[in-house]
């Protein structure tokens, strides 16, 4: 998702009866639905796993910029120009919604932004790969903000207030995103047979990455058992990717295009459908950093942040003048 | 290293001439220029007619384990609730 | 007045006047959106997108009119994405590129000291299409200027950084804006109908408003009065055709297509 593969520092989740009061007490505030707030006690792991979920949510607000902000200038109508440009500022609006979440835990946004230019946080997977062409930016739309409203919805119930309060605000607003790739989507299909082809594309090319999205399957990890008892992961990776799939094809059914899996089928027992697992490997690989993009990505925020440097010192400069003049006065 | 903004709180009054609510926070050198921010960052729908920001290291908070004290005497105060009083259906609506 | 406009000439005067607002909206609005995801800080970002929606949304209303009154079935769409670069009126001003953030400022700030007092005048212009349009632009017009203003001052009396960058793009800037006062036959006509305000009566105005901030802000007015000139007539510099090879790339390269 957004968030991907969050470490917990936790090895394994504790019973009601292995915990001291005070965890015991956070456990059962959680457990009866009590949402947790920033000055209250909380384990230092919560706080922590809490941090690095944020932040990478957050780091994936932003990065994401990039990929769609890279058609902002070719968007084919005034229309269209104006909608993309819409949504790609919506995506910094949530980053800064997430930064600010994370920092009622202790972190200011500089030290976030200072890990994520260093790599020691990560972003999510899905942004290191290319928008080829217009096509693409519905696929981003339709499959990647499809994606992570499926995870974004459950989350509105998570634990932690802001959190919470934060994914509240980016439901409300996400809510046109995925239709208007959709309305792309749908354009392109039934357009002219070279847009088609651009819609099939699209698809071919996201379908997997979208997978990879919800992460390597967590039915055994400590990490999940542990975020879910903590209620900061609501569902398993792999439940949402099977609602996801379930979802997404008969929409692209309904457009003419072709899921890019010959594996799949419905299946009537699971009243789901069978699908093939994306290719982990690949998955890895652009964790660590050699997708096709993660250079690029990474570079062109660091370069914004640094280039900006004299910009943000400037006017606080400025501020600190004015302070000083209307105390002497 | 540059030095960091400071952060501010956001309140703002939508158009129904409700209380101005908190809807989350933001970095900016000072006041001013926050409510600039608040503009652009929190009301993209439209959503306000009045900006408040607070510097957040300025809020004077209750303390979470108060929380009994605080509130919990207002719980017990039933009577302030209108669905307190049972007016007969007849009285009409109230 | 009515009579005026139906004259051939005086259409084609309206028309020339449409594109120019329209144009100047368009390609400043492309530029401010090269940002997005750019910008120093995210608030700014935030901001940013905001004006290049505005101005974009502008775009629309001004070529959508530029069309009607052509009469030949152009749509705003169609004048944006199927002009080639000498048929473009905007102001050589807001084709430059956006150099570092703070030329980008200053550009605009240089741009929305014209732009605003040029929609008040708008809002009351005797063709009642053009002042519905003004009047709800100079809403969004007039909070672009407090904020570009603003930011011109607060760097210009910033850091030394922040004022040296700040000067180096004014000085780099200064002789584009005289362009924004210039007249032609166009310009003559649309004021004659009372349509628009002739181009110079802006000119006063704008030099006030541009005073009274560069003195707060300690920047230092350019002493050459050479102005650069060409956009309102479609000679632009090499930077316009850029900006269409990519604006227009759909469009040209898969035409006939509804998207």
């Amino acid at each position: 998702m957004y968030a991907q593969m969050v470490r917990t520092d936790s090895d394994g989740v504790k019973s009601l009866d292995e915990m001291s009061p005070q965890e015991r007490a956070f456990q059962e505030r959680i457990d009866r639905g009590e949402k947790i707030e920033p000055k209250e006690w909380m384990p230092e792991a919560y706080r922590k796993t809490l941090v690095r979920q944020i932040g990478q949510h957050a780091h994936s607000e932003i990065v994401g910029q990039l990929p769609e902000g890279n058609w902002i200038t070719r968007a084919p109508t005034l229309e269209r120009k104006a909608i993309l440009l819409a949504k790609v500022q919506d995506e910094a609006g949530h980053g800064l919604y997430l930064y600010c979440a994370a920092e009622t835990l202790g972190v200011s946004r500089d030290e976030l932004l200072d890990k994520l230019h260093s790599g020691k946080m990560k972003y999510s997977s899905i942004f290191n790969y290319p928008t080829l062409n217009w096509a693409d930016i519905g696929a981003i739309g339709w499959l990647v903000d499809g994606a992570a409203i499926m995870n974004q919805v459950p989350l509105q119930r998570t634990s932690y207030g802001p959190y919470s309060r934060a994914m509240i605000r980016i439901c409300k607003e996400e809510s046109f995103h995925q239709r208007q790739g959709y309305d792309i989507m749908m354009k392109m299909a039934r357009g002219t047979p070279a847009q088609k082809a651009m819609a099939q594309d699209a698809l071919n090319r996201f379908w997997y990455p979208s997978l990879m999205m919800f992460g390597p399957s967590d039915k055994d990890s400590v990490h999940s058992a542990q975020s879910m008892a903590w209620k900061i992961k609501i569902n398993t990776n792999d439940e949402l990717r099977q609602k996801f799939v379930d979802q997404t094809v008969p929409q692209a059914e309904f457009i003419g295009l072709t899921i890019p899996d010959d594996k799949l089928a419905w299946n009537e027992e699971k009243g789901g459908y069978d699908f093939s697992e994306p290719d982990w490997s690949e998955f890895y690989e652009v964790i660590a950093g050699n997708g096709p993009c993660n250079r690029e990505r990474l570079g062109a925020r660091v370069k914004a942040w640094e280039d900006g440097a004299w910009f943000r010192d400037g006017l606080l400069a400025h501020a600190r003048k004015k302070e000083g003049r209307r105390a002497a006065a | 290293m540059s030095h960091e903004w400071p952060l501010w709180e956001v309140f703002i009054r939508g158009q129904h001439g409700l209380n101005h609510r908190h809807v989350g926070s933001l970095h900016a050198p000072d006041a001013e220029m926050a409510i600039r921010h608040a503009r652009d960052v929190y009301t993209r729908r439209n959503e306000g007619v009045s900006i408040w920001v607070v510097r957040s290291s300025d809020i004077a908070a209750s303390s979470p384990s108060d929380k009994g004290p605080l509130f919990e005497p207002a719980n017990s105060k039933i009577y302030r609730h209108p669905t307190f009083f049972k007016i007969p259906d007849e009285a009409g609506h109230m | 007045m009515a009579a005026l406009l139906d004259t051939a000439i005086d259409r084609a005067s309206l028309f020339e006047f449409l594109l120019r607002m329209g144009d100047n909206a368009l390609v400043l609005g492309h530029r401010v959106s090269e940002w997005c995801g750019h910008a120093p800080v995210l608030e700014e970002d935030i901001a940013l997108a905001n004006t290049a929606l505005d101005l974009i949304g502008q775009t629309q209303l001004w070529l959508g009119l530029a069309g009607e009154v052509e009469g030949q079935g152009r749509s705003a769409d169609n004048l944006a994405y199927l002009r080639d670069a000498h048929e473009f009126r905007n102001l050589l001003l807001v084709e430059l590129p956006n150099g570092d953030f703070g030329r980008t400022l200053m550009r605009q700030f240089l741009f929305d000291a014209w732009h605003l007092p040029m929609l008040k005048a708008l809002a009351a212009s005797s063709d009642p299409r053009v002042a519905e349009i003004a009047a709800k632009a100079v809403k969004e017009v007039a909070y672009h200027v407090e904020r570009s203003a603003d930011l011109v001052i607060r760097l210009g009396d910033g850091t030394e950084e922040s004022h040296a960058r700040m000067q180096a793009a004014l000085d780099e800037l200064w002789p584009y804006t005289g362009e924004m006062f210039l007249s032609d036959a166009a310009d003559e006509a649309v004021a004659a109908a009372g349509i628009a305000p002739a181009p110079a009566s802006l000119r006063e105005g704008w030099r006030d408003t541009v005073a009274a901030v560069l003195a707060e802000a300690t920047l230092k007015e350019p002493a050459g009065a050479y102005a650069h000139k060409g956009g309102r007539s479609g000679r632009h510099t090499e930077h316009l055709g850029y900006i269409l090879a990519e604006m227009q790339f759909l469009q040209r390269a898969y035409p006939g297509s509804t998207w």
